[in-house]
Order: C-alpha cells, then structure tokens, then sequence
C-alpha cells in the first residue's frame, strides 16, 4: 500500500492478518513436502505426523476466519482493505482443503508402506515439486501484494495437470496389467488426484490474490490440461 | 465452479435477490441532469473545475469527499441556492430536461419546485404540521380544500411519518423529535412534486436509528424520485447509492456505481479516501 | 505523523506535589477575593434599589387612592387626581407605539434580510444605533423645531411623534436582532420550495422571530412610557381633562416633574402615586415579555 492508514491500529490487525495467512500457507506447503516425502520414502512415522498435523491447520482457518469476521464488522473495511480481507478469508478456505489433501495422502502413504511397491514414483515427486513450488509463489505473491505473480501462478497449473494425465495412464496400465496391482494402484491414483486438486487450489489462491490487488478477476477460463476424464473413451464431439 | 462471483455482475443481475432488484449491481439508468463542465466560484475562488458527470434517473446517487472539496458546493448549484448570495456564481452547463440549470435567466422559482432539497439540520418551519406541508404546496398550485388534506396526508404517507402525526396536525411542527421533523421535512418537499430531491448530508444530526429510517426512506423514494445525497459518512453512500461520485479540492476524482466504487476504485486518491489513508 | 508526540515522555521536569499544592492554594485565595468583591459591590447596588422602591412603595401607597384615578389634575389643596395624565399617558405611548413598531419593524427586516453587509445597510445600522442611544430631550427638541414651532403651538401629536421617534430605534434593533438569529438554512429552506422572498419574510422569518420582536415592542413602551424630556417640549401637559390630539396634553412623567418640584403637599403626594403607578407598568411590561420571550423557547 502506497500510504498507511489514518488509524494506526488498524494498519496492524491488516498486517496480523497477511502474517497469519502466511503462516498458515507455510504450514500447507510443509505438509504437501512432507506427505510427498512419506510416499516416496515409505515412511509411515512422518505420515503419521502429517496426519495429525492437519489439526493445526484447521485451527488456523478458524482463527483467520473468526479474525477476518472481527475486521468486517469492527472495521467496515473498504475497496483495497476489503478485498484483502475477503481474499484472506477464502484463501483461508483453500488452505484448509489442501490441508486436508495432504492429509489424505499421507493417510494413503501409510497403506501404501504395507504393500508391494509398483511402478516408480518419479512423476509423484515432480508432481508435488510442482505444486509446492505454486503454493509457495502464490503465497509470496500475497504478503507482497504481487498481481503479477498471482497471475503467473494461476497460469503455471498447466504442467502438474499434465504430470497428472501421465501418472493416470501409468497406473491404469498397471491395474489392467496385474490385478493384485488394483489396491495400491488405486490408492496412488487417489493421492495424485489429491496433488492435482491441490494444484487447482492454489490457481484459486492465486485468483484472489489477483482480485485482491487489482480489484478484478481473471478470466473464467485457465489453461488446464487434465484429460484423465477422457482417458479412456473420448466422448463424440469432445 | 465459478471462483469470480466477487465481481460476476452481469450474472447476478439478471437474477435480483428476492424480487427486490440488486442495488449494487451495477446498472445505471439514462442521466436525469447532465453536467458538463460545471464551474463554481465564491468571488474569486474557484470552487468547483470541470465538473463533468450524469445524474442518473431515479436511482440514488452519492457524492462523497472530504470537507471542503465541493460536494456540497455542487448541490447548492443543482437548485441555484447559490444565487441567494452575492458574489457566487457558476459557469458550465447542468441541463435537466433541456433547461441549464445555471443560466442566468432560468425561473428560480419554477427550477426549485423541480428540484427540491432536504437539509443537514431539520428546518420545520413554525407552524402546524399541516402547515408546514401545505406551505409548499400553495406557493405552486391551487387546491380545494379536500385536495390539500389529501396531498398533505399522501406526502407524510410517503414520508413515512403519517402515522407519527396524523392525529396531531394541528400541533406545532417544532413539537416534534428531530428523526420525525427531519421526515416532516422530506414530506414537505415531496409535497411539492419535484423530480430531483438533493439531501445535503440529511441524517448527520440524526440518531442511528433515525438515520436508518430515513435510508429506508430514500431507498423507497428512488422509484419516484431521482437523488442526489451529500454525506460524510462513507458507510451510508455504500447503503443508499446506485452511483457514487468523489470529489477532491473541487474536483471529480472519480464517478462509478457504488459497488465499484467501494470494492476497487480505479483511482489511488478514491482508494486512499474511502480505505481511510488519507493525509 | 503528528502522531509522534504522544509516543515519547513528556517533556519537561517532573511533576512535583508540593508546587502543585501551594498554587492550589494561591488559586482558593485571589478566588476568595475576588468572590467578596463581586458580592459586596451586588449588596451596595441592591441596597440602593432596595431603598428606591421601598420608599417609592411605601410613599406611593400612602398617596394612592381611587381618587388618583377618578379626577383629573387640579390646583393645590383641591383634591385632584391624576386621571388626565395617566390617559394622556396611555394615549401618547399607545399611538408613539403603534405608529413607530411597523417602521422600526420594516427598516430591522430591511437590515436583515435585504442590506446584510451592504454599505447603505451599515449606515442606517450606524444611524439607527446612534438615536437608540441619544439623549431623549434630543429628540424631544428636535419635534419642538419640526411639529411644535411651525405648527403653532404644544400638541399630543407632537408628542406622539416624539416617543414614535424614541420607539423606531429600539423596534430596528430586536427586528434585525430577532432575524439574523434565524438560521440561514430556514430560509434556505423556504426559498428551496420555491417561494418568493417576501413570502419567507412574512411567513416564516416574521413567525419566527415574532416572540422576540414582541419582547422588543413591550420593552420599547416600557421605555416610552417613562419619557420625560421628549414630551416637555412636545405635548407639554395639560391640567385639564382633554383628548385632543391637536392640544397640548399630559402625561404621567411630566406631571410628576411639575408636581414634584412643587411646595404643596398634596401635589408631592400625587407625583410619588404616579411614580408608583408607572413603575408598575414598567414592571409588569418587563414581566410580560419575559413571559413572551420564555414562552417560545
């Protein structure tokens, strides 16, 4: 912001509430790395600590909401200071969710640690690379107040989109290869779901960052490149 | 899923809430008064530079902006009460129905039975309450008796005060709580039946709850009326207005529906003002 | 910011208890002081006025009697009364009232509402404000030369004129008075109907400010009905019963002015009964425009 608020006090509750969001972008980031790495090293101790980690986040989204709620109607904030506190309100909201994605994985790590190991879990590790690195953007991009940046993140879902169709194809060939392969298959397949879902939160995250700053929104259509829906028949037409 | 409704107006407008039809969706009617460079001056000072907006037609426009920066300035100019003091004058064009507002030789009297104004303060005048109403009323046109009690009692109706007072028309107006004179007040200035009704600032001396009535009833005169309200309070543009207007050091800063105005603003002083940066 | 200030210690030493206190005292002390002189200098005036009016009452109910208003003036030891003065009295201060309120009330509106700042309207300002302060044997002279000599002779008119005169300037000042106190938006309000100016004068600022101009009027006969100087050279007295305007005609000050400095014990007498009567005029004319005055608020 150019200049500060007359009311000092203000200014504060507005910076508490950036630092909040931030912390609790940082703690999503860390349980998306960690779930990740508990697939990958097959380690059902870290797993477990996500799981139970996921707790925090939940309390931190009560936390920003009940704070951003406090701000409307102490504050009736206006124009910029609106719609930073609506953004943090729902950024908030998508936080939770990836939160509670990660969560899901590394539930799924656990199973996962207990069966034989099929195919190789590079895409996985890209994949998360992928969508932490966004996260990470897109958070930055808020405590800046970087329009541009936001705008880069919503447009850099493409990649993990694709990474997805491949990891889908992958594992469809497995299970129609070996059926003893259809559970831990499965699984896998859920956990990249999760990481693509993760993915377009953050594309969501980044859409209200955008609106934040600018005080418009980005067009309806962003460029998504997940086909698994027509992996395997492509309907007339599509 | 959309993830844009913060700004999805074309969408929710043709939907309306309840029936009741979105306010802040921004959709503006034809212009009522169209200003073009209006200037205004005390003596020398020049008050107002190159004012340029439309008025739209009954809907509620807000003018906003700090003390001293024209908006009221402008109103006095909408129903010529400038020219009640030497050494005030405008220049520019403000034209309602094909008549310039500032030309030197318009019918004073007939523009401001057109464009009526309600005040900060309430200004019952001292008489009765009916008189108050009929005042007005006779300045303009000849009624029978039977057409005067009815104007009279359909003004307060409008003014939603009928019901206050309807049994003490007799009494004194000044008799009556400053919520309740301040709505005598606006009946009085229906009763004439203008087309335009500016309010300058007209709840700063009001309690809250007064203040929310007299929104109620701004908002249910805006299918009849067009409105233009001066008010310090940002909070009560953001409830009453379909347009707001931003006026700094005698300039229009910025002209937008309400909603745009008050959720992203296009210009950095509109943004400081209204988020409280200023200064 | 300007915010700055409060941020850091204030400046300066430090607050010491003992200085506190013995300014506290020095305070209670000039305080102290100056109450006893403002109360001793209110008893000496109230014990003047006290001492006027107990002998003024008590001297003026002695003298009063039916009499006083049943029988017209007559030579000493003749048992008269005071029943011409007190109607030429009434007469003169009525009519001086009612011919000079309207005046006094159009110029005051044509101050207010009309020359507010303007050249022309801060001389008759100046002007008015000089005759409301100026001797009243002036005024009184000043219709002996213009009414009395080319007219031939004392007349009750002259001496209507005389307190019409007298009346003008007091009625100008609680008009404009009355009217600038009136807020602007009220009219403003009124010409926003669009009504014509002289409608708001009349209807509105008029009604509003009646009360006050009211209280103006009364204290201005309060005022006239206790003229000496102007009637002495005007309508002179008359010790004869007479309502003719055109003739000399008396009055209760002037009446009491002769009868006063006179030898005779029964004309001493009537004059402190007249005192008495005129200060209760006043007095109740003071009375009522309170009343009026506190009425509209």
């Amino acid at each position: 912001m150019p200049t500060e608020h007359i009311v000092r006090s203000y200014d504060e509750e507005l910076r508490r509430l950036r630092d909040m969001a931030a912390r609790m972008g940082g703690l999503a980031e860390r349980q998306v790395a960690d779930a990740t790495r508990a697939l990958v090293r097959r380690d059902t101790s870290l797993a477990a600590e996500v799981v139970q980690r996921d707790v925090q986040i939940d309390q931190l989204e009560r936390e920003i909401e009940a704070f951003c709620v406090r701000l409307l109607a102490l504050r009736q904030p206006m124009a910029a200071d609106l719609r930073v506190i609506v953004a943090a309100m729902k950024l908030s909201n998508d936080l939770e969710r990836i939160g509670d994605y990660a969560a899901n994985a590394a539930k799924r790590a656990i199973v996962l640690a207990s069966l034989p190991s099929i195919g190789s879990l590079n895409g996985f590790e890209r994949m998360a690379h992928l969508v932490q690195e966004n996260l990470k953007a897109a958070m930055d991009a808020f405590v800046n107040n970087d329009a541009e940046a936001a705008e880069r993140v919503w447009a850099a879902d493409e990649p993990v989109d694709a990474i997805y169709n491949g990891i889908f194809r992958e594992l469809l060939t497995f299970m129609m290869e070996d059926p003893r392969n259809i559970t831990a298959a499965t699984h896998m397949l859920f956990i990249a779901k999760n990481l693509e879902r993760i993915g377009d939160h953050t594309t969501n995250i980044a859409e209200r960052i955008h609106y934040a700053v600018r005080g418009d929104s980005l067009p309806e259509d962003r460029p998504k490149a997940d086909e698994s829906a027509y992996a395997v028949v492509r309907p007339a037409g599509g | 899923m959309s993830t844009t409704a913060e700004t999805g107006a074309a969408e929710a407008n043709t939907q309306g809430f309840g029936g009741v039809q979105a306010r802040s969706e921004a959709v503006l009617n034809p212009p009522r008064i169209a200003i073009r460079n209006l200037e205004f001056f005390y003596g020398d000072n020049r008050a107002l530079k190159g004012i340029d907006f439309d008025i739209p037609d009954r809907q509620v426009t807000g003018m906003i902006g700090p003390s001293g920066c024209g908006k009221s300035t402008l109103l006095r100019v909408l129903n010529r009460m400038y020219s009640l003091y030497p050494g005030q004058r405008a220049t520019g064009e403000a034209m309602i129905d094909g008549m310039n507002i500032v030309a030197p030789d318009a019918d004073l009297n007939a523009l401001r039975a057109k464009i009526g104004m309600v005040f900060q303060k309430p200004t019952p005048f001292p008489m009765t309450i009916f008189e108050n109403i009929a005042f007005g009323v006779r300045l303009h046109e000849k009624l029978s008796k039977a057409q005067m009690d009815e104007r009279v009692e359909w003004a307060l109706t409008r003014a939603a005060i009928w019901d206050e007072v309807k049994d003490r028309l007799d009494a004194s107006a000044l008799g009556l709580s400053g919520g309740q004179q301040q709505r005598l007040c606006i009946a009085r200035t229906i009763a004439v039946r203008p087309e335009v009704i500016l309010f300058d600032e007209p709840t700063s001396a009001l309690d809250p709850i007064s203040t929310l009535k007299i929104e109620e009833l701004i908002d249910e005169l805006k299918r009849d009326f067009t409105i233009v309200i001066v008010t310090h309070n940002m909070q009560q543009a953001a409830r009453c207005a379909d347009q707001v207007a931003f006026f700094y050091l005698g300039e229009l800063i910025e002209v937008a529906p309400a909603a745009q105005m008050f959720t992203a603003p296009k210009h950095p002083k509109t943004q400081e003002y209204i988020t409280g940066r200023f200064g | 910011m300007s915010l700055s200030l409060t941020a850091g210690a204030i400046p300066g030493p430090r607050k010491d208890p003992e200085v506190a206190l013995a300014l506290g005292r020095r305070r209670k002390r000039a305080d102290r002081i100056v109450r006893i002189l403002c109360v001793g200098a209110t008893l000496v005036g109230l014990a003047f006025l006290a001492s006027i009016l107990l002998t003024l009452t008590y001297r003026g109910f002695e003298a009063m009697s039916l009499r006083v208003f049943t029988h017209v003036t007559a030579p000493p030891g003749s048992e008269g009364g005071l029943l011409n003065p007190i109607v030429g009295s009434l007469i003169q201060a009525a009519l001086g009232t009612a011919i000079g309120t309207p005046i006094g009330m159009l110029v005051g509106t044509y101050l207010a509402e009309y020359a507010r700042g303007s050249k022309f309207g801060n001389a008759v300002r100046f002007v008015s404000d000089i005759l409301l302060s100026a001797p009243s044997i002036l005024i009184g002279l000043f219709v002996y030369q213009i009414l009395v000599l080319p007219f031939g002779g004392f007349s009750g008119w002259a001496g209507i004129a005389a307190l019409a005169i007298i009346v003008i300037p007091v009625v100008v000042r609680t008009t404009e008075d009355m009217l600038t106190l009136i807020p602007n938006t009220l009219r403003e309000a009124v010409i926003g109907l669009g009504s014509p100016k002289w409608k708001m004068i009349v209807f509105v600022c008029w009604k509003s400010a009646m009360s006050g101009i009211i209280t103006g009027i009364l204290l201005a006969v309060a005022r006239v009905a206790g003229e000496t100087a102007p009637l002495l050279f005007t309508s002179l007295g008359n010790n004869a019963w007479s309502v003719d305007l055109t003739k000399p005609m008396s009055s209760l000050p002037v009446t009491i002015y002769s009868f006063a400095g006179s030898p005779f014990e029964d004309w001493i007498a009537l004059a402190w009964a007249g005192a008495l009567l005129i200060t209760l005029g006043v007095l109740s004319l003071n009375i009522l425009a309170r009343t009026v005055l506190r009425g509209r608020k």
